[in-house]
């Protein structure tokens, strides 16, 4: 299965600037407008022509200088054709929300919680979005690059040993 | 034929008199409990696989009177927390040390578990005296199993010297109330 086809597809069904098409890897890559992200995919999995019937992975990211600072970067493979996609869209940090997936992969369900838990970006839809691997009284999302990867309750760490 | 070396504990400090040995009752207590220490091995990690040598033929932790591990908290005297604990699991390691009788001990077995080790990071406890008191500290990453049993000889000591009204101390309750918990 090649890239345009697919590519053909999705632009004569979305206009041309929600989607962004990136070929310079061996992956297929599309960066979509959010709004149009839920639809994206809904197409990809139910055209017959697409057929992209497996979510292989779904996680966030977080680029804290661009525009756009958060990200969830989608993986969806053809088991037919044995063909992998990959989504990205791009979200602003005063409202980190995107349409659920929960509707077309049951298997969305624990990846847009984890998501959830590091990243903080609410998945709109999603039918029990709360913390799955951290501990409950959390009061932050750890993976954003703004808090230190390090245990601030520790008194014994001294920044003059650690060079710093 | 050679008498056998038997190997005898020391009896405490007391006064002698034919047929008569008058003695403290702490003393006695503490010599019985030391050497039969029941410890509840509470491993999560490489530190617990060091303990696993350490109870094997070639250390074997029962020549100290702790042959018989206590796989549940209720018949133990001694948490051993070998490997690093995350914040999700603090609680858990709260709950069993609650569920111990007293007297009870606790010793913190390597790097992570005294810590946090070098998982200074959002999701590791760093180290379990935040949910439990800690009696004794064992270092190394992982302590080689001479280690744990020297850790083990100190928690010996701990135990035979304790006075009885230890545990009835207003300091003790103190110390526990500082964790949340109640005597």
């Amino acid at each position: 299965m090649e890239n345009k086809p697919i590519i053909d597809i999705l632009q004569a069904r979305f206009s041309k600037e929600t989607i962004v098409v990136d070929e310079s890897s061996d992956i297929l890559t599309l960066t979509v407008d959010r709004n149009i992200l839920h639809d994206t995919i809904k197409c990809l999995k139910e055209d017959p022509g697409l057929q992209f019937n497996f979510l292989t992975t779904l996680c966030g990211i977080h680029y804290p200088d661009a525009p756009l600072p958060l990200g969830v970067v989608y993986h969806l493979h053809n088991l037919y054709e044995k063909k992998r996609i990959r989504l990205k869209t791009f979200l602003p940090d005063t409202d980190p929300s995107v349409r659920s997936l929960t509707d077309l992969f049951s298997a969305a369900n624990w990846m847009e919680r984890e998501t959830y838990d590091f990243y903080g970006i609410i998945f709109s839809g999603h039918p029990n979005l709360k913390r799955i691997l951290n501990v409950d009284y959390m009061d932050y999302f750890p993976m954003r690059k703004e808090y230190p990867l390090e245990d601030s309750a520790r008194p014994d760490k001294d920044d003059r040993f650690f060079g710093r | 034929m050679p008498s056998p070396d038997y190997k005898r504990v020391d009896p405490p400090e007391g006064y002698t008199q034919p047929g008569l040995f008058a003695t403290s009752l702490d003393k006695v207590v503490g010599l019985a409990r030391k050497n039969s220490i029941w410890p509840l091995p509470f491993a999560t990690s490489c530190c617990g696989i060091e303990f696993m040598a350490t109870m094997g033929a070639h250390y074997d932790l029962g020549r100290f009177g702790a042959e018989r591990l206590s796989f549940s908290p209720r018949q133990a005297d001694l948490l051993m927390v070998m490997g690093t604990i995350a914040k999700k699991m603090g609680p858990v390691v709260q709950q069993v040390y609650v569920q111990m009788a007293e007297p009870r001990w606790v010793i913190a077995v390597g790097a992570c578990a005294s810590s946090g080790g070098i998982f200074d990071t959002y999701s590791v406890l760093q180290g379990i005296d935040l949910v439990v008191p800690v009696d004794v500290y064992v270092p190394g990453c992982p302590p080689r199993p001479e280690q744990v049993i020297n850790g083990f000889m100190k928690i010996q000591e701990l135990v035979g010297n304790e006075p009885l009204r230890r545990r009835y101390s207003p300091e003790y309750k103190e110390l526990l109330k500082s964790y949340g918990l109640t005597a």
